[in-house]
């Protein structure tokens, strides 16, 4: 810092002499005592002196004195500490006049951050700032508490701060909401209730509040557009009127209405219109209309046209929009003006991927953003290359990016870039494998160790475990192979450590698939590596395990000993353990020959993991043995350590259920103990993970024994390191793309030839022909493509329903005490099919009777089901539903009854769950992990109809509603059991001990309330088995002994058992 | 929220460096909380200028990503008068070109406030620059954009200021320059009042 200051010190004084010249800035340095502390510290030479100057003036005068506290906020701008005024401060803001404490604000709220002790003493002057007549101090405490307060805080305010919504300024008003929004956004269960007056700020007739409460809209509907689409129609006419020039004429800037205000409004527009139809039909006009008035040329007009073209390529498409809007862009990309050509690359990248047609006649002007002066530019510009890309043109954009991380300079940049790199080789069938291993080559050496360290990670991965053909891959290999064995002939000081553990790891692992080479030559050029200073302990121990692998021949071997045996006495332990295994390899020829055996490609053909670590076992029963604790799962361990936390600080709802964690701790054997046990009953070792393939799948699999033995540095060293990129591979890149790349040629048109050859090469396959087509000035929209489907289970009665509803009415028979009930099936999404979400059938019966059960669908009933239970009842309307328990899937049965006399109408009912997002719900397992977290998954919903008032609901799922029994015959359980890896075993109390079969009553409970299959019952044991929805097993064995029962429980899911254990013991315990 | 809103002067030049993030990001939440540290301040402080005076004058406005400002989700906005920039720090739901037209409007309020404003106006007048500032954006919100609004506020301030300048030991005259501080009020009704919102009856929040 000090250079900075020193900086700053010796350009004051010349500043100031200047100044000298003009009279108001004389007048200035005279008077003021800032003045002169400003000139006192440009004479300065050293921070040290600052720091004295800093000091405390002498005498009571500070603690009133407005000018110090000036001054000390100008050094702590400048960087000296000036803590000893801070308490000053907030002493001039409780105790001075109103101008003194304008000045003592300004410093607390510089000073102090949201976490400081002594903001506490300030809470007291707020509260009795809010409550004042006067208006500034008002303000001045809205400012102050929407720019530091922290949120534990908040409760102390709020209710002043709530008040001031209604206050008859509007500028006490506009701060209170924009305090709420600050609020809203720290802590926003403090806020809940007041989202109604949010609305009335909303309608606030000052349209300063209007747009303060914006500000709040926007982050509401962010976060749930769905609760908010009804105020659509609002926004749709507040913007109408805005762009009408309805708004006084002080709101315009450069004769623009408030073009802040329409900004906002676009921004909301486009979330909720956002894949909703019927929400964007509602403001086509309103963006015609922007699009219209946008037209003077100046700045801001630009920021609005760019919000409009934003929100018109979000919301459901409308062909005409699109084609004006693909018209401003052109506006945008075209114009001289450097900003406008940034935002039309943005807006390009932005929509470039529902159209490409529009890169396509825009292709001339990237190509000259390209080779703009200004980095940004054309970053930018290959951030919108990035999105086009396509088989055909990888190669040339991946040279391109690779060209301009060659210049830059900036971290953030080359992390970012490199990583896009990388996805782009990875993913795109390879032209060529050279192309592939030399952009690899280019990444390592440019990215260096600043790359997210998965890259290298998926490079090795990639190689080890091939592609489709053997020949390929070996391919691959070998030129992975030459091209590093070439490089280490080359001076390797400047490679990254990341790139040296690359290439290390690839000759220790393939280099014998390069015939005539010795093994001994690529111990002798590794070894050369470790001569280096500069290489890292981490690096060092990457060589020595390729060297390790390399040891097959006693030529190779006694190279490889000479390097290791420095190391055998090295401080790093990762470093000396690689050695030491090196010379104990060297030693040991039976072990050699059994871990090493010679050209095998790839480790991974015939490594099997062990995942239950059963070789152990020994070890762990004699580590028992000697009184050893036991091992716990992490889970377990986070219990025990919660509970002995004195004070709890979190909700209670959140943690497991008492009951669980209580009988884990107890009574639950440890899972290494299991698998202890499973290892004695004949099952020492787990089958392999994939028995029809012969390759493993590491994904997910931390490999932890390897070839060479353990080999956690390995993994480690993938982790992080640092070093300069180099640029050693630079022209081994021109072959990749050379026509395009030629050099400079002399002529202008030639130069155009060749932007147009560049072009051509860039924009292939990217219309609607591969051919390039060049000069296209037709603009041919395409119709966007459709829409994602929305995300979350939302299930839309409203059109169907209202229909069959009003149908009824214009019957113009009065259904007087009718029940109408409306069936709605919903849910294969739920439990797992693909298929279509929610595909509502109702259909609407009339009946006098109110035998809900019997409306059920022909299609459901005989189905298992729970009983109907009512969720919700209003004036007019009742609904209630009921689970029903399919073979594959969960259906939920909603009625709908009429409980009035007369008939309703515009009945709409809305289910949405938040928790269950469709992805997710294709899969158990999400429901699952729900119950890991102690949550159940809930939906939610709400049902209105014209004559009553919106009511909401909410419907919890279990575990259990995904359970179905699995009918087995005895042996196909015995095979499964023995196949699955996860279980969990436990001791229940059965309570009833006079009962004559205790086995039988607890099997009859399990099976009656968790819908579970009894397999088999062999005297005191009896075996089940269940299923979730989706197929996924689970086992159980249980056994009774001395009024216990002790449940064991198998899946090959992780957490099933767990789950399915509280269940079953809440099943035990009701019986 | 307005994290730091501190200037440093760096050369000749002066850096505002405003941070309008939006502080739903947890990370930058976390760095407006972890702003204690003088040392980080001033860092940032330093990088932005670094980044932007080295920039030529025919290069756009924006700067992106930077691992000190943030990552990617924030940008640096910013424009240079003569020998003054000034910077805006907005995370990636503020409009670019709008920001730069408010850092206009802050220095046309600034001009009038200060008439014909110079360097020396925004060192010795470092708390008047303050409270222009937090009239136009209010715990990282933009609050207002009419500069002739912004003018009164602060006018109102200052006519406070000098009047209590003046009276020194008079109290009623300090409680009447209070009162007479009440603002004008602009007659600036917008006609909203067709907008159909019936609040009884809309579904509540969650």
């Amino acid at each position: 810092m000090s250079d900075v200051v020193e900086k700053t010190l010796t350009a004051l004084p010349g500043l100031l002499l200047s100044l000298d010249s003009q009279p108001g800035a004389a007048k200035l340095c005279a008077t003021s005592r800032l003045g002169s502390l400003v000139r006192s510290i440009t004479e300065l030479t050293s921070k040290n002196v600052g720091e004295e100057m800093a000091e405390p003036p002498a005498g009571p005068l500070f603690h009133t004195e407005k000018p110090c506290h000036v001054r000390a906020i100008y050094c702590e701008m400048l960087g000296y500490e000036a803590s000893f005024s801070y308490i000053h401060a907030i002493k001039l803001a409780q105790q001075g006049s109103v101008l003194e404490k304008r000045v003592g604000y300004l410093a607390v709220s510089l000073f102090l951050h949201e976490s400081h002790d002594l903001l506490l003493l300030l809470v007291n002057t707020v509260l009795k700032d809010l409550q004042s007549t006067n208006l500034i101090e008002v303000c001045m405490a809205l400012t102050v508490v929407s720019q530091i307060f922290p949120k534990d805080m908040i409760p102390a305010v709020l209710p002043l701060v709530e008040d001031k919504l209604t206050h008859s300024k509007e500028i006490i008003r506009r701060k209170a909401v924009l305090a709420l929004y600050k609020f809203y956004l720290i802590a926003p269960n403090q806020v809940q209730h007041i989202h109604d007056k949010f609305r009335k700020a909303l309608c606030d007739k000052d349209p300063g509040v209007m747009t303060a409460s914006l500000h709040i809209y926007l982050k509401l509907i962010k976060e749930s557009p769905e609760s908010y689409k009804d105020l659509t129609d609002s926004f749709v006419t507040i913007l109408k009127q805005v762009v009408g020039g309805k708004l006084p004429v002080d709101f315009n800037y450069h004769s623009v209405p408030a073009p802040w205000l329409q900004m906002q409004l676009l921004r909301i527009l486009a979330l909720l219109g956002k894949e909703d139809q019927r929400t964007s039909e509602m403001m086509y006009e309103v963006l015609d209309e922007s699009l219209r008035r946008a037209e003077i040329n100046h700045n801001i007009t630009y920021a609005i046209l760019y919000e409009c073209l934003k929100t018109i390529y979000t919301i459901h498409p409308k062909s005409e929009l699109l084609e004006k809007a693909a018209k401003c862009i052109g506006k945008f990309v075209l114009s001289p003006k450097i900003n406008l050509k940034y935002l039309g690359l943005k807006a390009l990248t932005y929509v470039v991927q529902q159209d490409p047609n529009l890169a396509l006649q825009h292709q001339m002007t990237i190509i000259e953003c390209l080779d703009h002066s200004d980095p940004i530019i054309k970053r930018e510009t290959l951030e919108l290359l990035y999105r086009i890309t396509n088989g055909q043109n990888v190669s040339v954009i991946v040279e391109k990016m690779l060209d301009f991380l060659r210049l830059s300079k900036d971290e953030y940049t080359t992390i970012d870039l490199v990583g896009k790199v990388a996805e782009l080789a990875e993913k795109y069938p390879f032209p060529y494998n050279s192309w592939f291993i030399q952009t690899m080559n280019a990444i390592f050496s440019i990215g260096g160790d600043v790359m997210q360290p998965d890259i290298p990670n998926n490079f090795l991965r990639l190689l080890a475990e091939g592609f489709d053909s053997d020949e390929e891959d070996r391919q691959l290999r070998l030129l992975a192979v030459d091209s590093y064995l070439s490089l280490l002939e080359c001076d390797t000081s400047g490679l990254p450590q990341r790139f040296l553990q690359v290439i290390s790891w690839v000759l220790g692992e393939f280099s014998f698939l390069k015939e005539g080479l010795e093994p001994a030559d690529v111990v002798e050029r590794l070894g050369k590596l470790l001569d280096d200073d500069a290489i890292t302990t981490e690096t060092r121990c990457w060589v020595l395990a390729a060297m390790s692998k390399l040891c097959g021949s006693s030529d190779a071997l006694c190279k490889a000993e000479k390097v290791a045996h420095k190391y055998t006495s090295c401080l790093d332990t990762a470093l000396r353990q690689q050695a030491v295994e090196l010379e104990l390899l060297g030693r040991d020829v039976d072990l050699r020959t059994r871990v090493l055996p010679q050209h095998v490609i790839g480790f991974c053909v015939w490594l099997q993991v062990d995942s239950s670590l059963s070789f152990l076992d020994g070890f762990v029963s004699d580590a028992l043995a000697r009184g050893a604790a036991p091992y716990k799962p992490p889970h377990q361990r986070q219990e025990e350590l919660s509970q002995e936390k004195i004070l709890n600080f979190e909700p209670y709802g959140l943690s497991l259920p008492v009951s669980l964690s209580a009988c884990s701790l107890t009574d639950r054997q440890s899972p290494t103990a299991l698998s202890l046990s499973s290892s004695l009953s004949g099952n020492s070792a787990d089958p392999p993970l994939k028995a029809g393939s012969n390759l493993l799948k590491l994904e997910g699999v931390k490999r932890v024994w390897g070839k060479q033995g353990y080999l956690p540095e390995k993994q480690a060293t993938e982790e992080a390191l640092a070093q300069e990129p180099s640029s050693i591979f630079a022209p081994s890149h021109q072959q990749a793309c050379s026509e395009s790349q030629q050099t400079t040629f002399s002529t202008i048109v030639e130069q155009d030839q060749e932007k147009r050859q560049l072009a051509s090469s860039l924009f292939v396959g990217l219309g609607s022909q591969n051919a390039p087509c060049l000069v296209r000035t037709v603009s041919q929209m395409s119709v966007k493509p459709t829409q994602k489907r929305s995300k979350t289970t939302s299930i839309h009665l409203t059109s169907a329903f209202a229909q069959n509803l009003s149908d009824s009415t214009s019957e113009a028979v009065p259904a007087v005490g009718n029940t109408e009930v409306v069936e709605a099936s919903e849910v294969s999404s739920l439990s797992g099919g693909s298929g279509p979400l929610a595909q509502p059938s109702s259909q609407v019966e009339r009946g006098l009777e109110s035998d809900l059960p019997s409306r059920l669908p022909a299609t459901l009933v005989g189905l298992l089901r729970s009983d109907v239970e009512e969720l919700c009842s209003g004036e007019s309307l009742s609904l209630s539903a009921c689970k029903v328990f399919d073979a594959d899937a969960l259906v939920l049965a909603i009625f709908l009854s009429n409980i009035s006399d007369s008939s309703i109408q515009e009945v709409s009912c809305l289910i949405s769950s938040e928790q269950l997002k469709v992805p997710e719900m294709c899969s158990t397992f999400s429901v699952l992990s729900f119950y890991l977290n102690g949550l159940n998954p809930q939906l939610e919903g709400s049902v209105s109809c014209a004559s009553q008032a919106t009511q909401s609901f909410s419907l919890t799922l279990s575990l259990v509603d995904f359970i179905r029994p699995l009918p087995l015959t005895t042996e196909e359980y015995g095979k499964m059991w023995l196949s699955f890896s996860h279980d969990v075993k436990q001791n229940l109390m059965l309570l009833k001990h006079e009962e004559e079969d205790q086995l039988e009553a607890a099997l009859t409970a399990l099976k009656e309330k968790l819908c579970l299959h009894i397999v088999d019952v062999i005297g005191a044991e009896g075996i089940m088995a269940c299923q979730l929805v989706s197929g996924r097993p689970c086992l159980l064995h249980c056994h009774t002994h001395g009024g216990m029962l002790a449940i064991w429980l198998r899946s090959p899911i992780a957490d099933l058992p767990d789950c399915l254990l509280y269940h079953c013991q809440k099943a035990i315990q009701e019986r | 929220m307005v994290a730091g809103s501190r200037p440093t002067s760096c050369r000749n030049y002066r850096c505002w460096i405003e941070r309008l993030n939006h502080i739903t990001e947890s990370k930058t939440l976390k760095f407006a909380l972890e702003k204690t540290t003088e040392d980080m301040e001033q860092q940032i402080i330093r990088e932005t200028f670094h980044l932007v005076s080295k920039r030529d004058e025919n290069v756009c406005n924006f700067l992106e990503g930077g691992l000190l400002i943030g990552g990617s989700d924030n940008k640096l906005i910013y424009r240079h008068y003569a020998t003054l920039y000034f910077v805006f720090c907005v995370d990636s739901s503020e409009s670019e070109l709008g920001i730069l037209d408010l850092i206009q409007v802050f220095v046309e309020t600034l001009d009038k406030c200060f008439e014909n404003v110079c360097e020396l106006d925004l060192i010795f007048h470092v708390d008047k620059v303050h409270n222009i500032l937090a009239e136009m954006v209010m715990g990282g919100m933009v609050l207002e954009t009419n500069m002739n609004e912004i003018i009164t506020q602060v006018d109102a301030q200052n006519k406070m200021e000098k009047s209590e300048a003046g009276i020194a030991g008079a109290p009623a005259r300090a409680v009447s320059a209070v009162k007479n501080m009440n603002l004008p009020e602009i007659p600036r009704n917008i006609n909203i009042g067709d907008i159909s919102i019936k609040v009884p009856n809309l579904p509540s929040f969650k």
